[in-house]
């Protein structure tokens, strides 16, 4: 066997061709990282998401596709989609706060200007 | 004559596209009709059918649906970002946010300034410099509302956890 198979090879017990589309990104110092994707995703469909891609491209791709990965792992229910509802309610709150207070400022500056003008006369 | 599980009346989007009888106990058929192959078809492509039944055989009957639905805007995600998928969509609400928390911060100064002064004039108040001051700081200099002023640390950072 050799001893310097990416950790894609190694979990699928292979060889690891040196044109491995999945050594570059998957080192064989972190199996979980693969194992992670693989469950989810399954190595086929990582290998065929990988192909379509420019080579400057893959690295992300892999990030993004881990990150993911552990999302569902961690929510099967809603996976990383459960982050994307969470920041659309925080964002629609702090619109709500946000209008409030800017109301709140176009209050107070009408206040400020009517005293400015009620001191002139006085 | 053999004995057969009984056909179904009409197969499911799943089955239909993987081209296999569908049976009364299909786990695809409750969450993808056939009026939507469209839908299997991208969770198929990103996820695998295979994977797809594995996870929704581990998530309670009730929260299925749910977990379609959630894996279907996954994968139209990733389909139209093939390089970030959802996590683009991650990073752009985060910025949004950030511009927010920024904004909502100039609009309390501005209240706190003409709050402190509605009694009487005051020279602050009227000040040309204040007003610049609350007009031009930039954001990347302003404190966030939670006391941090480092933006980086909010958006997408491959040095953060899950990463590391």
């Amino acid at each position: 066997m050799n001893p310097k198979r990416c950790a894609a090879c190694k979990y699928l017990r292979r060889r690891c061709p040196k044109d491995c589309i999945f050594a570059p990104y998957f080192p064989p110092n972190d199996p979980a990282k693969f194992a992670c994707i693989h469950r989810i995703y399954g190595a086929g469909n990582v290998s065929k998401m990988l192909q379509q891609l420019p080579d400057q491209t893959r690295a992300e791709a892999v990030e993004s596709l881990c990150f993911e990965a552990k999302c569902r792992v961690d929510d099967p229910v809603y996976g990383c989609v459960g982050i994307i509802h969470l920041l659309q309610t925080q964002i629609q709150n702090a619109q709500n706060e946000l209008a409030k207070t800017q109301a709140e400022v176009a209050v107070a500056q009408t206040k400020v200007g009517q005293t400015q003008n009620s001191d002139q006369f006085m | 004559m053999r004995g057969h599980e009984p056909r179904s009346s009409s197969s499911c989007a799943a089955c239909k596209l993987l081209k296999r009888r569908c049976t009364p106990t299909c786990i695809f058929a409750p969450y993808f009709r056939s009026s939507d192959l469209l839908t299997f078809a991208k969770v198929h492509k990103v996820f695998g059918a295979s994977n797809v039944s594995k996870l929704l055989g581990e998530v309670p009957e009730e929260q299925r649906q749910e977990t379609v639905n959630s894996l279907a805007y996954e994968a139209e995600v990733r389909l139209k970002d093939p390089v970030y998928g959802c996590i683009g969509a991650i990073a752009s609400l985060q910025k949004k946010m950030l511009e927010l928390q920024h904004d909502l911060a100039v609009a309390r100064t501005r209240l706190l300034a003409h709050s402190g002064v509605s009694n009487h004039v005051s020279q602050l108040d009227n000040s040309p410099e204040l007003a610049a001051f609350l007009d031009l700081v930039p954001y990347s200099d302003l404190m966030l509302l939670d006391g941090s002023t480092s933006l980086d640390a909010y958006l997408y950072d491959l040095g953060q956890p899950p990463f590391v």
